[in-house]
């Protein structure tokens, strides 16, 4: 059967049969570069947070093209790059063990009284600077 | 200061960097990456600024026309870039090493710039400076990449490409009659010195990249004074279409 031809040339590539149900043909393996999630840092000290992907052969040409693809609009400090291929995750399958059951108000974070801690140190602070003024 | 002298440099340093500019952003859509070309077209709009802020220059210090009557109302003769910046982009291995060689250029003459004797030009350098690290650091990284770390083929490729473009690059370089007094009054170094101190730069990273520089090749010379090749006819027709047309239009 003849192959679709497209001005894509990922599907082109692909050699996507003209019959819909049949599969496609398996890529040799590696015939593109790997990729590499990128991280981005936006101001000293802060997060560094995942932005998306570059197409890179390795760790340093990732980074120099990352620069690009992320850093060239808004404020960046530094830029993380890390190959998807160590990126350790779950199976989407398994998320349910992140539900837990409701009752146990005493794990909830609102169950701690720092706030009251906190508001009486800083009065504390203030009124110390009073009195050495 | 000797006013046509400094006029002089400070033309042929925009004439350099607003036509590599157009060439540049002819890989617009092309690259042979989507990110590589988004870096390549990036880096085409920098260089165009600092072809900008040249002309600006030259408009507030010297009696220059507005910055967009100097890059797109001047004719052939009148334009003072090196022969480097006119060649097409030929394939991505020449573009690359084209681009290599010129950026190397750049750090030098701006780092040296920074401590300019003529303020506005000081200023400047310490403003781009952070762009010109970056282009050189885009560039060096992909020589030594095509290089010592690449294929066979690509490794070929580089070292023509060197050869090619290594004549035209010491064209950059061409030195001008008023530069000594540039020289004398601190507003740079001479070309000479710049030359010198760029070719212990881009040796460094040809030694990593495992590529040899040409021996006995003669610097291509003759933009500065107008003679040009025939390359750069037909990069400012297109370059001026616009401007031909209407000279005050805005997009």
């Amino acid at each position: 059967m003849a192959t679709l031809i497209s001005l894509d040339p990922r599907v082109t590539r692909l050699g996507i049969e003209q019959d819909p149900g049949s599969a496609p043909e398996p890529k040799a393996e590696l015939d593109q570069f790997h990729t590499y999630e990128v991280f981005h840092q936006g101001k000293t000290g802060a997060h560094h947070v995942h932005v998306g992907v570059v197409h890179a052969p390795n760790a340093e040409m990732a980074l120099l093209l990352a620069k690009e693809q992320y850093g060239r609009r808004g404020q960046t400090i530094n830029l993380w790059v890390v190959n998807t291929r160590d990126v350790v995750t779950m199976e989407s399958a398994d998320s349910d063990i992140f539900t837990t059951t409701p009752e146990k108000t005493y794990r909830d974070v609102g169950a701690y009284m720092v706030r009251n801690k906190v508001e009486a140190y800083k009065k504390k602070q203030q009124e110390g600077n009073t009195n050495e003024s | 200061m000797n006013r046509d002298a400094m006029k002089d440099m400070l033309l042929r340093m925009a004439d350099d960097v607003l036509i590599l500019a157009h060439r540049h952003s002819e890989w617009t859509g092309l690259g042979p990456l989507l990110e590589e070309d988004i870096a390549f077209s990036s880096i085409a709009q920098d260089k165009l600024g600092h072809a900008q802020a040249l002309f600006s220059i030259l408009h507030e210090h010297f009696e220059g026309a507005e910055p967009d009557a100097m890059a797109f109302g001047r004719t052939e003769q009148l334009m003072r870039c090196c022969h480097l910046v006119e060649l097409p982009n030929g394939e991505y291995d020449f573009s690359l090493m084209r681009h290599f060689l010129f950026d190397a250029a750049e750090y030098v003459r701006w780092t040296a710039l920074c401590e300019s004797s003529f303020e506005p030009l000081a200023k400047l350098a310490l403003k781009i400076r952070g762009e010109l690290k970056y282009h050189l650091y885009h560039a060096q990284t992909w020589v030594i990449q095509l290089g010592a770390e690449g294929s066979e083929e690509s490794k070929a490729r580089m070292q023509t490409a060197l050869r090619n473009v290594w004549p035209f690059a010491l064209g950059i370089f061409e030195v001008r009659p008023g530069d000594a007094d540039l020289v004398s009054d601190g507003v740079f170094p001479g070309e000479d010195v710049l030359r010198e101190r760029w070719i212990a730069f881009v040796s460094n990273v040809f030694e990593k990249a495992k590529l040899e520089i040409p021996v006995d090749a003669s610097a291509v010379l003759g933009g500065r004074d107008g003679y040009h090749t025939e390359h750069l006819g037909p990069l400012l027709d297109e370059m001026t279409e616009v401007y031909r047309q209407d000279p005050s239009a805005q997009w």
